[in-house]
């Protein structure tokens, strides 16, 4: 592309829109559509077993890439069109953060790529996210499960936003260059979706009763699974201990702290409800997945898997 | 307020000490509309770029943050309630512009303006 497409000098005096083709280099990493990791040392740390680094990649990876596409079920569904394209911009940005940790974990460990059919186009990180089953997706059950009203939208967005920015604001430090790049784009990308979804909900806590008893309803109902997002799991811990991952039981203290503050100004209290029990100690980060996400994917994956060599 | 209504299409009907909800406001159908500045980069002015419905003014903020900068547009952006905009109206064109149709001597067309000095 090239470096300079000037407007005219005089366009620009009365176009908002003017700078926007000045040139590319406002443009983040990770917009190449050949290669999402061009440009980014991919060179895996010493020290670093490169297998542990492609499972820790691929759990945030899933968290992102199935939290956004049920958030972008609601385009079209939003209350208005304001909030629709609200909700559709965030869905984008975790499907940024999920195509760039997909192919990080495929770079990594090529090995974890599911082998697909001679002649298929389709690059890894799509492989991954369309020929894998449910229970070799490792995303937190929160991110999963069917969407229920605006209220249950806005309740999810917060907790998910508030755990994934404390862990970004920490892996922006990891010695690996690609989790520390995905962190640094990330945290201000869920900076605002924790904004956007913490205003939602003051909101609806002190607007209408309606509105009032459908968000605590939200928040009883996804509380069960908020717990479950602090729990370390062995490939956390193994990435955390070689200074490329975070171990999820040290955010905590900073997520709670901060839905304590929305929940305040909300004048919400805090729901008494007992976590969800994985299944024999099993939850997400294990593969062990509700029915929802099996349905979920056969939607999201029907196309690509019925035209493997598709060209798109 | 009289205190006999007939709204409702059941005849005159007394509305003393009765719930009837006639003296509760009405809800507001719409979010009021706010109209959007967006400032491309340092240096040039706000400029208009459409209007948008929010529940109050940080939320149009949000709003106009997601309608109309998503593609890098903007450094800065300005809502402001369209009913809280004084507007001149059609009618008073004439007196309003026209006396300043014919002072060329207002206009600095007579300085030569160098190449480099931006957004004159």
């Amino acid at each position: 592309m090239s470096e300079h497409i000037h407007t005219s000098p005089e366009d620009e005096h009365d176009s908002a829109y003017s700078g926007l083709l000045v040139n590319d280099a406002h443009w983040a990493f990770g917009t190449d559509f050949e290669d999402p990791l061009a440009g980014v040392d991919t060179t895996i740390p010493d020290g670093v077993d490169a297998p542990a680094l492609a499972a820790y990649a691929l759990m945030l990876g899933d968290d992102a890439l199935v939290m956004s596409h049920r958030i972008a079920e609601w385009t079209s569904n939003a209350p208005d069109l304001e909030d629709d394209i609200a909700l559709s911009n965030i869905a984008l940005d975790l499907l940024g953060q999920a195509r760039l940790l997909l192919a990080r974990a495929a770079k990594a460990d090529a090995s974890v790529v599911p082998a697909l059919p001679e002649g298929s186009p389709a690059p890894p990180e799509d492989a991954l996210a369309f020929f894998r089953e449910a229970h070799e997706f490792r995303n937190v059950r929160l991110a999963e499960l069917v969407n229920g009203d605006f209220a249950e939208a806005t309740v999810r967005v917060l907790l998910f936003s508030t755990w994934r920015l404390a862990t970004f604001e920490r892996l922006r430090t990891s010695r690996d260059h690609v989790l520390a790049a995905v962190a640094a784009k990330g945290v201000k990308e869920l900076a605002y979706h924790r904004d956007y979804s913490a205003r939602w909900f003051v909101t609806l806590a002190q607007g209408t009763d309606e509105s009032r008893r459908r968000l605590v309803a939200a928040l009883d109902a996804l509380w069960p699974l908020w717990p479950e997002l602090f729990d370390t799991h062995a490939v956390e811990a193994a990435a955390a201990a070689a200074g490329v991952g975070v171990d999820p039981a040290t955010v905590r203290e900073a997520a709670e702290g901060v839905l304590d503050q929305v929940l305040g100004a909300a004048d919400v209290p805090r729901p008494e409800v007992a976590r969800r029990a994985g299944v024999l100690g099993r939850t997400g980060r294990d593969g062990m997945h509700g029915e929802p996400l099996g349905r979920m994917l056969a939607e999201m994956q029907s196309v690509a898997r019925a035209h493997p060599r598709g060209q798109w | 307020m009289s205190n006999l209504s007939a709204e409702g299409g059941h005849g005159a009907v007394p509305l003393e000490g009765v719930p009837t909800g006639v003296d509760v406001p009405a809800p507001e159908p719409e979010w009021p509309l706010y109209e959007v500045f967006v400032r491309g980069k340092r240096g040039l002015n706000h400029v208009h770029v459409g209007s948008l419905h929010a529940a109050d003014d940080r939320m149009a903020l949000l709003h106009a943050r997601d309608v109309y900068t998503r593609r890098n547009e903007g450094v800065s952006i300005w809502v402001v309630r369209a009913d809280a905009i004084t507007a001149s109206s059609p009618d008073e064109k004439d007196p309003m512009f026209a006396p300043s149709g014919d002072k060329v001597y207002r206009h600095p067309t007579f300085y030569d303006i160098p190449d480099n000095v931006p957004h004159m």
